[in-house]
């Protein structure tokens, strides 16, 4: 019955509507406010953002240089051990430096190795992901065979080999890392590419007559940023923690400048008897780590919860 | 269809009353399903009608006793064959379902296990409820995949699911649910899945189905054709409450609850329907499902709802046995339907 | 299946061969390896000679496939460092390195796989944060780090378990917790969603239905159909164990091919290197192709197309 019929017929107005339908919230409104009570985000958010300005202002955050031997002040222990004072916070190492100061400009090139290779991988991944995906058949057949053969080398011997080959500057280690973890990136942006590439908007453009590249940039890249994002932090974990390994094992950073892993090789030498030598850069790592596979994984929550469990 | 007989006829195999399915979110307690009242004999069809998320389906969930966790079910009488179901406990409750009463699903390609055949998962619901031995259950299920109009029943038996058409898994699932027996069949809108075509096969397969192993059924669907079809009596379900009960003719001759009254409206029916002539259409959403009842719930949308609606909840009322309505509005008062409105089901 | 077996194995082979390009090529790309071998002294006759006794003058496809055909025949060339035969240190030092990687994957399988299963039937649980904490915590875990830890704490001050060399079977458990624990996250969150996505779908619906129990809900229906990922991440969890052995086996002192490659990088001991860059990466082939044929075999749905 239309209002009309029911005016005519005197029925009495329904009362109003219950207020169920509220105005619903902005995406970006919903995206803060999870953001805001997201414990792992937060977490995450934090440290990054703590060690980030640390290791950006870390000159002016201590006293001491960290390549400044003095052997005088060798291997006192951190502040809260028997011997310890506040003037060395964490302590000195074999060669007398400031621990303390060392792990702060230590900060600089896990950031630096990490976001680089993490970059490198995500756009050489993220191209050929989309490549693949987007056109299919031998071009895909082509990014799978690759992937393939990425994933069968044993990353870690090929990164000692390299390294080797080209020595161990902070910018050598970057590329070497980022030519070699790529992989994930591939295979997540494929799968999301073939799946958005069916969908009916994607084929529009295409009826429209959008060149691909902007089909691609413009509809296909959108999808996948969140699940990139995602990865990036994942594979920027993995660059530190190989890094650190790589110094540890002296065919990474090179000495003297102050790479965490090569910290922990450092100190191995007195391990037994000053085991805060080893153990303050190892936690170092580890929380860096944890924060930012804690904030990828938060992101991931955040703009788009529906996939998790 | 037979003329559909009173209730009593029929040897009651189901009684449900005062069932509630409340699910506990974020926002409070979700009233999913508000005192259900239903019964259903043997040889009878069952129709609960209802849009989606109206509650049919935690309905039948909730008597099979296959709710999801954060769901609570509170009845006060729920007794299959005679049998105190909320007396029991849950092992004594799965030691039921598939036995005396047996579910089927709506989409047959996800509701078989991929990595098992056909003949594995119907002989090991005869196995589990002790039936009898491996033979026995072998040569049970070929009879019945026989019996539901599958040829070749024997290497059928030996497919995985993936390897039978859509049409021929919903058959291979009857059979299934038919392996020990059961009184009490509830299928859950066996057809929506389906083709079209494939849809008729599978209701008429049902009905004779029904016919000889005179089992109850409880059919739910959102298809006022299928109810046509099949039902000897109708539910209707509103917002997690029965808003109009009977037998199919009554409810389709004359519809009391302007729910029921506006599904009718919006069918077409062929050679009845002018060309060109508008067809209904219910408009408003479902009332938000929370917190206590304390009106009629269809009244925003009704095209009759007049002040007394608002101010407390409805009852049901039954104007003849086995009759109900849950509005407020008198058989008299009711607005004239359309002229095009579907007549009894014949 | 064939058809489906037969296309994956030409991908094997392809990569293979592409592999061993790699492999060879990698110690090659400094350029002069020569005059590297020859040392920083030596005049540039002395390099040629050099480069001639170790056939470095010929054409790199040449040198290449002079390799493979040699390798074909068992002949993966001498050290340069111990003029050894090659397969002789490989074969010296592969046994431990393989039961590193095999104690290492059960004991990361033994954790993994029943807190998966138990994460997954009570989300949300106790036990579904410790398995997720637990593998927050094994991702980030710096491999190397976690050897050293454990060193000090079981070895040094507990002093429980032996730190160093492959005298017995006690020498095995620091190192394979050290390297389980970097394989063992990957593989309990996969056996975690496999179960999730199990247990939510349709057919444990109607296993329910039909009344089956618990257990047979769980792992005959459930786990059948979770495992499936699980089966290939282990296969490729073995792959990585074998290559990536190389910290561990440092950090413990343990004489595997992952420390033997590790010398040779350093030494410049190019034959070793290719060698045990191509073996490795042949073992993973081998391996994903193994997985394959086994997900074919449990999944019907790949076995009968």
């Amino acid at each position: 019955m239309t209002s009309i019929e029911r005016d005519r017929r005197g029925i009495v107005a329904l009362s109003p509507a219950p207020p169920y339908e509220r105005e619903a919230p902005s995406p970006r409104m919903i995206m803060r406010r999870r953001a805001l009570t997201h414990p792992g985000f937060l977490f995450g958010a934090t440290i990054m953002l703590a060690t980030i300005l640390i290791a950006v202002f870390a000159p002016l955050l201590t006293p001491y240089d960290p390549y400044f031997q003095d052997l005088s002040q060798r291997l006192i222990p951190p502040v809260w051990a028997i011997k310890g004072s506040w003037a060395h916070i964490f302590g000195t190492d074999g060669m007398g430096r400031d621990y303390l100061t060392r792990l702060m400009f230590g900060a600089r090139i896990s950031l630096t190795i990490g976001f680089g290779a993490a970059s490198i991988a995500g756009f050489i991944g993220t191209s050929l992901g989309l490549i693949g995906g987007y056109f299919g058949g031998k071009v895909d057949a082509v990014v799978m065979y690759l992937v393939n053969v990425k994933l069968a080398l044993p990353g870690v011997l090929i990164a000692l080999s390299l390294i080797e080959v080209f020595g161990g500057s902070v910018t050598s280690v970057t590329l070497v890392l980022g030519f070699l973890f790529w992989d994930r990136f591939v295979v997540v942006t494929r799968s999301v590419t073939q799946q958005t590439r069916i969908a009916d908007y994607v084929t529009a453009a295409e009826a429209v007559g959008a060149s691909r590249l902007r089909i691609i940039l413009g509809e296909v890249l959108p999808n996948v940023a969140n699940h990139i994002i995602v990865i990036a932090s994942l594979e920027m974990g993995v660059a530190i923690l190989v890094e650190a390994a790589l110094s540890f094992l002296g065919l990474g950073i090179r000495p003297p400048t102050p790479s965490w892993g090569l910290m922990v090789s450092e100190g191995r030498n007195f391990m037994f008897f000053q085991p805060y030598l080893v153990a303050v850069p190892g936690i170092a790592i580890f929380v860096l780590v944890i924060a930012i596979n804690m904030l990828g994984d938060g992101i991931r929550d955040i703009t788009a919860p529906e996939g998790r469990n | 269809m037979t003329q559909a007989k009173s209730t009593a006829a029929f040897e009651e195999v189901l009684r449900v009353e005062g069932l509630s399915v409340e699910i506990g979110i974020s926002t409070g307690l979700l009233r999913a399903v508000s005192g259900i009242d239903l019964h259903v004999g043997r040889g009878e069809t069952l129709c609960i009608v209802g849009e989606s998320g109206c509650g049919k389906t935690m309905t039948s969930l909730g008597i099979i006793g296959l709710l999801p966790r954060r769901a609570r079910l509170t009845a006060e009488r729920l007794v299959l064959e005679g049998r105190d179901l909320l007396a029991l406990s849950p092992k004594q409750r799965a030691a039921l379902r598939g036995d005396r009463m047996a579910m089927i699903f709506q989409d047959p390609m996800t509701s078989l296990n991929p990595v098992y055949t056909i003949g594995n998962q119907m002989e090991e619901i005869f196995l589990r409820h002790g039936k009898g031995d491996r033979k026995a259950a072998r040569a049970r299920a070929e009879y019945l995949l026989h019996k539901v109009g599958i040829s070749a029943a024997a290497s059928r038996l030996g497919q995985y699911p993936h390897q039978l058409s859509g049409g021929l898994r919903q058959r291979a699932m009857i059979a299934m649910t038919l392996m020990c027996d059961p009184t009490l069949i509830i299928a859950d809108e066996p057809t929506t899945a389906l083709d079209v075509t494939i849809q008729a096969q599978i209701l008429h397969l049902l009905h004779d189905l029904q016919r000889e192993y005179r089992m109850a059924l409880i059919l739910i669907t959102h298809d006022l054709g299928i109810v046509a079809r099949m039902a000897t009596r109708v539910v209707v379900m509103y917002a997690g409450q029965v808003v109009e009960t009977g037998t199919a003719a009554e409810v389709f001759a004359a519809p009391m609850h302007p729910y029921t009254r506006g599904l009718l409206d919006c069918i077409p029916i062929p050679g009845k329907t002018a060309r060109g002539a508008q067809l209904g259409s219910i408009p408003g959403m479902v009332p938000a499902l929370l917190g206590p009842i304390a009106s009629c719930q269809f009244r925003n949308r009704c095209p009759q709802a007049f002040a007394d609606c608002a101010a407390a909840p409805v009852p049901l009322r039954e104007t003849a046995p086995g009759r109900t309505s849950r509005c407020l509005l008198t058989p008299a008062s009711l607005v004239p339907q359309r002229a095009e409105s579907l007549g009894a089901a014949e | 299946m064939p058809r489906f077996l037969i296309h994956r194995a030409t991908i094997a082979l392809l990569v293979a061969i592409t592999v061993s390009i790699i492999g060879f090529t990698l110690l090659r790309l400094s350029g002069d390896l020569a005059s590297a071998l020859a040392g920083d002294t030596a005049t540039p006759e002395q390099i040629a000679q050099t480069a001639h006794l170790y056939g470095l003058d010929r054409p790199l496809y040449i040198q290449y496939l002079d390799w493979v055909w040699k390798a074909l025949h068992g002949d993966l060339g001498r050290s340069l460092f111990t003029n050894e035969p090659v397969t002789f240190l490989i074969g010296q030092r592969i046994g431990v390195t393989a039961q590193l990687s095999f104690m290492s994957l059960i004991f990361a399988l033994a954790i993994a796989i029943p807190l998966g299963v138990l994460a997954a039937t009570r989300p949300n649980s106790w036990v579904d944060r410790l398995a997720l904490g637990l593998s927050v915590f094994g991702q980030a875990m710096p491999n190397f780090w976690f050897g050293l830890i454990l060193i000090i704490v079981f070895g040094v001050t507990l002093r429980w378990l032996p730190i160093s060399g492959t005298d017995s079977f006690a020498n095995f458990i620091l190192p394979t917790v050290t390297l389980g624990t970097s394989v063992m996250p990957a593989i309990m969150r996969v056996t975690r969603t496999g179960m999730l996505d199990a247990l939510d779908a349709d057919y444990i619906r109607t296993a329910r239905a039909k009344g089956l129990s618990t257990g047979s809900v769980l792992f005959k229906h459930a786990l059948r159909n979770a495992i499936l990922p699980v089966v290939s991440l282990t296969a490729v969890s073995l792959g990585f164990l074998l290559g990536g052995s190389v910290i561990v086996e440092s950090v413990f002192a343990l004489n595997g091919i992952g420390f033997l490659a590790f010398q040779s990088i350093l030494r410049t001991d190019f034959p070793v290197v290719q060698s045990i860059v191509v073996f490795v990466s042949l073992c993973y082939i081998l391996l994903t192709f193994l997985s394959d044929i086994i997900n074919a075999y449990l999944d019907p749905r790949i076995r009968l197309g």
